[in-house]
């Protein structure tokens, strides 16, 4: 008899028991995300895709230096120099390989003008693997730069803690 | 009346099984369904990363360092660092010490709660992976915070680290331990007590003290053996000497053992965080000497660190180059895999991958 109540009271406490647990995670925010609707957003300091940065008057940052190229550990990048209108240093060829890329961030750090920074994008998936070649105009952020306050603060963000010295 | 009897038969577990953590191959001969002999077959994952560093100069070789185990990448860029660090006796700002201690633990925290997941899905409990990588998520954000990636961070460097952590790192990291510290219960009390779980568990896969030290199986599976060794108390680097904390140490060496024993160790790494986020002293991050062609002179130098798998050693041999001679690293796993024949014979295919699991294998480590 003592085992039938003690059977019972399981069927009436515990398992009820069981089962408001279950029932409160029901109300709970999932702490999973409707991905491709929904997207995180990624921190500052994220390094995602890599852009070629302009100065206020539309020219660009880049000239050609050299030093990502020679601070890349995988040998991603690959640039020829020429001569621009005023006479100044520009790059002809820059193309960066995306499927070498690590995302180290060493180009970002290298670079004496400022002109190449790891930007919040993570999505290169593609169907050819000529798309991964990324050339100059990929890359360069386009001029009137769109309204686009995200990007602004992440340049911002990455002044205030500085680049630092390699 | 003929006599019946069994043949032994060859059965390949992997590469591409789901249990072996990467792509490791193991040739089973069974007899019925009892294991008679174990053969690894390693390499599948071999990405030539030793030989990649000898023409990469020391900075462009911490990168490289993340690849070699990419679960608890900041040892791998810490142990190369120290290496580097040791051979030009190099001095690193009291904060970056500090900051590196934070990640070092932190990652192991991580590394340790993926083990928790990863285990319990191998062995047949589905719920404990989510969990673990609902905590393991906020300390991987944390990272992002820090360093700006999520897996392979590029964050500690020779003679410090790359950025100071950034405003409301301290804030966030004290609440995620906190909610991680409150989750330790429910771990617990998923597993901990769980009658299939101990049945799976308990008493399988004994590895011997003695076969243990045989063998070099070093970290938390020779801690579950009974052996009270744990290089950060044993071969102090860094500022580990200053922390207080306990090396837990499990006596039976079984599954379970192995299994309780990372449990405990992400309690003491918690209490290691805390003391340092406590006594975190204000200053520079990195030594500002180094610059990207930085040439420390000629030597070498083996350096070993004790990360979340066990002793993770780096052979560096500096001719007063830009780039390193010849770096060799030493995975604990690498041991772990060759002890596996040894302890895991005459028994079931499943009990086979309780031991794998709990031995926390990971196979970039053992290949390179």
């Amino acid at each position: 008899m003592k085992e039938v109540i003690k059977a019972v009271g399981h069927v009436f406490i515990k398992m009820p028991q069981g089962l408001l647990v279950t029932l409160k995670h029901l109300f709970k925010k999932p702490v999973t995300l409707d991905y491709p609707r929904k997207k995180k957003p990624m921190m500052p300091r994220y390094r995602g895709r890599h852009y070629l940065e302009r100065y206020d008057d539309g020219s660009e940052r880049c000239v050609c230096c050299g030093l990502c190229a020679a601070a890349c550990p995988a040998d991603a990048i690959y640039m020829e120099p020429e001569e621009g209108e005023h006479g100044e240093r520009r790059a002809k060829v820059y193309e960066i390989n995306l499927l070498r890329c690590i995302f180290c961030g060493f180009c970002e750090e290298a670079c004496p003008e400022e002109a190449i920074f790891l930007g919040q994008e993570y999505e290169f998936a593609a169907d050819k693997r000529n798309s991964f070649l990324w050339t100059k105009e990929d890359m360069l952020v386009p001029h009137p730069r769109k309204d686009n306050p995200f990007k602004k603060i992440i340049r911002r963000v990455r002044k205030v803690y500085g680049v630092t010295e390699q | 009346m003929r006599e019946l009897r069994t043949e032994e038969f060859i059965v390949n577990m992997g590469p591409q099984h789901p249990s072996t953590h990467g792509v490791c191959r193991l040739v089973l001969t069974m007899d019925g369904e009892k294991i008679v002999k174990i053969e690894p077959v390693i390499g599948y994952l071999h990405r030539a990363i030793e030989k990649v560093m000898e023409n990469r100069t020391y900075s462009q070789c911490i990168p490289m360092m993340d690849r070699v185990e990419y679960v608890t990448s900041m040892s791998c860029e810490y142990v190369f660092s120290l290496a580097t660090e040791r051979i030009a006796e190099m001095e690193v700002p009291e904060r970056a010490k500090y900051l590196r201690v934070i990640m070092l633990e932190l990652n192991r925290i991580a590394s340790h709660l993926l083990f928790y997941g990863v285990t319990a899905m191998d062995i047949g409990a589905l719920t404990p992976f989510l969990y673990g990588m609902r905590e393991r998520e906020l300390i991987i954000d944390l990272f992002e915070m820090t360093c700006g990636q999520r897996l392979t961070y590029n964050y500690i460097r020779i003679g410090g680290v790359s950025k100071d952590i950034p405003k409301g790192f301290e804030q966030k990291c004290r609440s995620a331990l906190k909610v991680i510290a409150e989750k330790m219960s429910d771990y617990e009390g998923l597993l901990n007590e769980n009658p299939i779980w101990l049945k799976r568990t308990k008493g399988v896969g004994i590895l011997p003290k003695e076969l243990a030290i045989a063998y070099g199986v070093s970290g938390p599976n020779l801690r579950a053996s009974g052996v009270q060794y744990d290089l950060r108390r044993n071969d102090p680097y860094c500022i580990y000497d200053k922390f207080d904390f306990d090396i837990p140490v499990r006596y039976n060496g079984d599954c379970f053992d192995r299994y309780i024993l990372r449990l405990d160790e992400i309690k003491q790494s918690m209490r290691i965080i805390y003391q340092a986020l406590d006594g975190l002293p204000e200053g520079d991050v990195k030594n500002k000497k180094v610059k990207l062609t930085f040439k420390p002179p000629a030597g070498e130098t083996y350096t070993r660190i004790e990360n979340s798998r066990g002793e993770l050693g780096v052979y560096l041999i500096s001719d007063g180059g830009k780039k390193p001679l010849r770096v060799k690293t030493r995975g604990a796993s690498f041991n772990h895999v060759q002890i596996l024949p040894h302890f895991s014979t005459n028994m079931l295919i499943a009990d086979l991958v309780a031991n794998f699991a709990t031995l926390d294998i990971i196979m970039p480590e053992v290949d390179r």
